[in-house]
């Protein structure tokens, strides 16, 4: 047996393959959670009834799916132009952080203004700790796959000394925690009474124009090339190091805006548990959409859905919720195989 | 190779109807053949005929959709041999050297060799009996190599002698040798001649692949020819002609590009004295004097590796000189730049098409313009103006024949000499009035060559300047008016074609002074 | 400039940073098996972790330190043996899978803590290896008690450092695996199996991750805490390319890392609340950062490293 490329993929394929990726991954959630000795009829039930089962289900997943397109767009636009960033969980608290500094120490009086700047501020935050690695990596050759990892441990670090330090609310007891953001920094709400606001049609703007940006710019011309044939691209004399260096502002200001977001929109002041892996999991999200910033919107719903479902259906039946990791992991690795199936055929000899 | 009871001329390799689908295409179909002991066959065809595929069957690369590969053992009786497995190959005493050449450039000689040679749950490497033999494997066969560098630093010639020392360190009965000329000068050719024919006076049984004429009626004792993946003839080398072979090989017939005189224009390009590295850290290009003029094909003669990166790089506007003046268009360029030498008319045919001319998993639209996609024609204000480009690739299809489906069509898909028009028409689309063609009909087959010589031939006459790089010596007598030989890192001055032999060329090649040849 | 020599001459230093590099040896000398092989193998962060959970598990029902050391490596190999499906096998990216790997083993170490262990809120302790001086070497002034009075899975890694030299550097064996991590072509047409060195190379490797995380719950620690790890694995890559894929350099690259990271600690201690811990604390991966900037210039990688290899393809 052996792999041979595939003349063509259709469409149906192209949606096929996550969706089988997803239903694979359900299924072999059914493994950790025999171990955990529940019934499996009441746990897919739970599971989904949590996630999707009437308004406030929903709408929490579309809360929990906001940081997570931001984040799938993050990597999204890095790995089209083959740069590793895998430090999407540091821009994000690097941005969270920026936004609690603007929305504190700022003498903005509008909250128009306020949230304007929060946002640029966040988005900056991220794309600056993104440059340092894609510099050392483009002018020196060190690998940016881990320097983005291990930045990852110095912000989250350089984040608890702030909130023990400096960024401390008086009011927290000793506990590590900034003060409530102002009220005018805060993101209006979507729906009323429920946890979703504005960021989450951010996110969506975000990821119509990275569509645009990726396949019908100029620039996204030069990231695509760059990213698949980097040779070829230095030799059609596309300025490489520019390329990177735009791709890692784009990519490090989505992960610095999903900080923001969350700190902004959802908790109100930051702590250092703001974020589950939101930047790891990013990666995942970005996989599952085959790097395409429209199929991330999609994914990052269905990531969502896992983890709101497994919470809910891990406090009923008392599984852990770690069960909500194990399937994005499965999901991740069943959409690399199902990746192959749309990019080869199996053919015998 | 001396304990071998079968008789000389007696079949050791035995190919029945082996057939081989790649999607559509039929690589071989139905191919016999049979090789006797201390016989050369010669597997003559056209680059793409599939004479490689079925090596590689042999050697168990691939495996055959049909058909059988039975090799004589030691007891001298016909077996079949397990198909798509190197190892069995190389048990039953089948060794290959390939064209790209199998070495781990970091090993050494003597690692290169053993790699394999011991059981893998054998505790320690029989290095220093290893060591011996492969002297005495030296010493008999005449191919010397340093058994302690690593094969990396090796020049080509020696990396083929090595290639060679890892079959025979097999014990192998029966070599095959695919394209292995493409890499020497003229007399290194002379020097594996001489080699294969002592080897086969020991018992070896040769095959040697080749598209060209003249090696296979000097080396062979018989020739096969494949063309588009049958075998068409078969026949002793002793009665063959070169016309008979040639239109068995090509089955068509195909005019050869013929290059009329015309006056040289005012120079185009300069080199003065110049330093310029090989950025992939190959030989550097040192004090060169080279002038291009309008009009003129002026041709680079070398084997490869002593220097012609260093100056495709250059001229490509990748790499900048350490000493020296390039003058482009009567400016001295101080900082050459990719982008700006495609905008000043440079057109540029890089040495490795899929590694440096085109993007694989893009489609054949935005292959298109790779170079030019930040000229006002594709795009406005950043965004890409696809139409335009859709436009653009599909005139570049029609005009350069290129055969596709169409301009969405991933360019991975194109065979070579499809993306290499591509690359042509993309270049040529521009009027260039300098164009760098470096190797461009490397692995085309003669069809696609005739019709590159042809589009630079034309280039010519508008009046470009045309610098080709090429490691085919009869391409270069062919369409260069002057040609200029590299050697080390060094160029001699580039002569007319007209006052020069083959043979000095070669020479030059192989480093020996242009004068003493004459 | 007292309280520095102070800690340099003390024993319970020099101790502590041969301690702190233990982990660091297992797991950079299986990540440089790996990527000797031509695999980067990112699935180490979680391999670390499954490795610690494993093990300690296995020691407290009851299977005793050695089965704890056996069943560590085995999960590892088992975690080594997925990523080498996925990247040797079908030939998918090195990166995403690894990143995968990382993903699945960490939350499967942790699923399967609370699942087994769901109401405890101190962790459950075991009991771990305990010092083993070895006569007459222990009593050498300073060196003495920091290398040869530890316990027995530091002196395994010191072994392991050997074995994995010889092996590599004077077998038929390590010659198939810096083959295939050079050229998976050559090594292909010299008859070696190409896949099978390649998954082999990533399971012994993945085993000797494990390893690292196994000795941070039964031998460093007695129990297992969330997040432990803490991306010991991730210097453990930046430490291979610090070692220029030597096992030698990689055993001392970590030693460095130990006594650094020893020596910061005690350093905070006499500093006291001066400076910020999380500055101490950030040193480490700091210090990791700089090693690669350090060394990228001269990095003499394996040529085909996170190159997959599918045969008969150019």
């Amino acid at each position: 047996m052996r792999l041979e490329p595939r003349q063509d993929v259709g469409l149906v394929l192209l949606i096929a393959a996550p969706a089988g990726a997803i239903v694979a991954a359900l299924l072999l959630a059914a493994v950790p959670l025999a171990f955990a000795q529940v019934s499996l009829v009441d746990a897919y039930r739970l599971m989904a009834t949590g996630a999707l089962g009437g308004q406030f289900a929903i709408t929490e997943t579309l809360t929990r799916a906001t940081p997570l397109i931001l984040t799938g767009l993050a990597v999204t636009a890095a790995f089209r132009a083959k740069l590793w960033n895998i430090g999407a969980e540091g821009q994000l608290y690097a941005g969270a952080m920026v936004a609690v500094l603007v929305a504190s120490y700022a003498w903005i009086d509008s909250s128009l203004v306020m949230i304007a700047v929060m946002l640029l501020a966040g988005a900056a935050a991220g794309a600056v700790l993104l440059i340092v690695p894609t510099l050392l990596k483009t002018r020196l050759g060190v690998d940016e796959v881990v320097t983005t990892l291990l930045l990852n441990f110095v912000v989250l670090l350089f984040v608890s000394m702030m909130l023990e330090g400096p960024l401390q609310d008086p009011m927290s007891m000793g506990w590590p925690q900034s003060e409530p953001i102002a009220a005018i920094a805060e993101l209006p709400d979507l729906i009323a009474r429920t946890r979703l606001h504005i960021g989450f049609l951010v996110a969506i703007a975000a990821a119509v124009a990275l569509w645009l940006v990726i396949n019908r710019t100029r620039w996204g011309f030069e990231m695509r090339a760059v990213g698949a044939n980097v040779d070829a691209a230095r030799f059609a004399g596309m300025p490489v190091g520019r390329v990177m260096l735009l791709t890692a502002i784009l990519s490090g200001g989505l992960a610095g805006l999903a900080g923001v977001g969350e700190v902004a929109g959802v908790r109100g002041y930051l702590t250092l548990d703001l974020s589950p892996g939101f930047g790891y999991t990013g990666i995942v999200v970005a996989m599952l959409a085959q790097l395409n910033p429209l199929g991330v919107v999609a994914s990052a719903v269905f990531i969502a859905a896992i983890f709101v479902g497994a919470d809910s259906m891990g406090r009923a039946l008392g599984v852990s919720s770690y069960i909500a990791d194990l399937v994005v992991a499965f999901a991740l690795l069943a959409m690399l195989v199902a990746g192959l199936v749309t990019r080869y055929r199996l053919r015998r000899g | 190779m001396t304990d071998d009871p079968t008789p000389p001329g007696a079949p050791v390799l035995k190919l029945t109807g082996i057939t081989k689908r790649f999607g559509p295409l039929t690589a071989n179909d139905a191919i016999d053949l049979s090789l006797g002991k201390g016989e050369v066959l010669a597997l003559l065809g056209e680059n793409g005929a599939g004479k490689s595929t079925l090596m590689s069957i042999l050697f168990g690369h691939y495996t055959a959709d049909a058909g059988t590969v039975e090799v004589t053992g030691p007891d001298g009786v016909l077996r079949p041999l397990k198909p798509g497995s190197p190892a069995a190959a190389l048990e039953a005493g089948v060794g290959m050297v390939h064209q790209h050449f199998t070495l781990a450039d970091n090993l050494s000689v003597l690692d290169n060799v053993t790699l394999g040679t011991d059981p893998f749950w054998r505790p320690w490497q029989s290095r220093r009996a290893a060591r011996q033999r492969l002297k005495s494997l030296m010493a008999d066969s005449g191919l010397a190599v340093p058994l302690d560098r690593p094969t990396g630093s090796l020049a080509v010639g020696e990396q083929q002698r090595v290639e060679i020392l890892k079959a025979l360190f097999r014990g192998v009965r029966i070599l095959v040798l695919d394209e292995p000329t493409a890499v020497l000068t003229p007399q290194e050719v002379g020097q594996l001649f001489q080699t294969l024919r002592h080897l086969t006076g020991l018992g070896l049984s040769i095959i040697f692949i080749s598209h060209k004429l003249d090696e296979v009626l000097t080396i062979s004792d018989r020739v096969a020819v494949i063309r588009a993946g049958k075998l068409v003839g078969e026949r002793p080398t002793a009665g063959a002609s070169r016309g008979d072979l040639a239109e068995m090989m090509v089955g068509r017939p195909i005019a050869a590009s013929r290059r009329e005189a015309q006056p040289a224009g005012e120079s185009v390009a300069r080199l003065d004295g110049i330093h310029v590295a090989d950025p992939r850290g190959g030989t550097p290009l040192l004090d060169a004097d080279l002038d291009l003029p309008a009009g003129q094909i002026t041709g680079i003669a070398g084997v490869s590796g002593n220097g012609q990166g260093a100056l495709g790089a250059l001229l490509s506007g990748l790499a900048p000189p350490l000493a020296g003046t390039l003058t482009l268009f009567g400016e001295a360029v101080a900082r050459p730049d990719a982008g700006r030498f495609t905008r000043q008319g440079v057109g540029r045919i890089p040495e490795d098409r899929h590694r440096d001319g085109t993007v694989g998993d893009m489609t054949v639209w935005e292959n298109g313009i790779l170079e030019t996609y930040g000229g006002a024609a594709f795009q406005r204000g950043g965004w890409l103006r696809i139409a335009a480009a859709r436009g653009h690739a599909r005139r570049l299809i029609a005009a350069y024949d290129v055969r596709c489906p169409g301009p969405d069509a991933r360019i991975r898909l194109l065979s070579g000499g499809n993306i290499q028009k591509l690359i042509l028409g993309r270049v040529l689309e521009n009027g260039p009035r300098l164009i760098l063609a470096n190797q461009p009909t490397r692995g085309l087959d003669i069809g696609a060559v005739a019709f590159v010589h042809q589009r630079l031939l034309e280039a010519r006459r508008r009046g470009a300047a045309i610098l080709l790089i090429s490691e085919d010596l009869d391409e270069l007598f062919q369409i260069a008016d002057r040609i200029a030989v590299i050697h080390a890192g060094r160029l001699t001055p580039a002569r007319p074609t007209e006052e020069l032999s083959l043979r000095q060329v070669g020479l030059m090649m192989a480093g020996e002074e242009a004068g003493h040849a004459a | 400039m007292d309280a520095i020599i102070d800690i340099l001459l003390a024993v319970s230093f020099w101790t502590a940073a041969v301690r702190i590099a233990t982990p660091l040896i297992f797991g950079t000398l299986g990540e440089l098996i790996c990527e000797r092989a031509g695999v980067l193998n990112l699935g180490i962060e979680g391999i670390f972790t499954v490795g610690a959970m494993a093990g300690w598990m296995a020691v407290y029902q009851g299977l005793g330190l050695w089965g704890g050391v056996f069943v560590a490596a085995g999960v590892g190999m088992g975690f080594g043996l997925i990523h080498a499906g996925f990247t040797v096998g079908l030939g998918v990216s090195q990166h995403v899978t690894g990143i995968g790997i990382t993903l699945l083993a960490s939350s499967a170490a942790y699923f399967t803590y609370r699942t087994v262990l769901p109401d405890v809120n101190t962790p459950p302790r075991i009991e771990p290896f305990q010092q083993l001086p070895i006569p007459l070497l222990s009593d050498i002034p300073l060196l003495g008690p920091a290398l040869f009075s530890q316990t027995a899975l530091t002196y395994l890694a010191f072994g392991s450092v050997i074995v994995v030299a010889f092996v590599l550097y004077r077998t038929p064996l390590g010659l198939a695996v810096r083959a295939v991590g050079e050229n998976p072509a050559a090594a292909e047409a010299q008859g070696i199996s190409v896949v099978a060195v390649r998954t082999g190379a990533v399971a012994v490797g993945s085993g000797f991750m494990a390893l690292g995380g196994a000795f941070l719950t039964m031998s460093a620690f007695n129990a297992f805490f969330f997040e432990m790890v803490g991306g010991r694995g991730w210097i453990c890559i930046a430490l291979v390319v610090f070692a220029s894929w030597r096992p030698g350099k990689a055993l001392l690259g970590a030693f460095l890392f130990g006594a650094f990271d020893a020596f910061q600690v005690r350093l905070q201690q006499s500093i006291g609340a001066a400076i910020p811990y999380q500055i101490f604390l950030m040193l480490p991966y700091l210090l990791s950062i700089l090693a690669l900037i350090l060394v990228s210039r001269r990095a003499a990688y394996p040529r085909a490293l996170m190159v997959p290899y599918r045969k008969g393809e150019r």
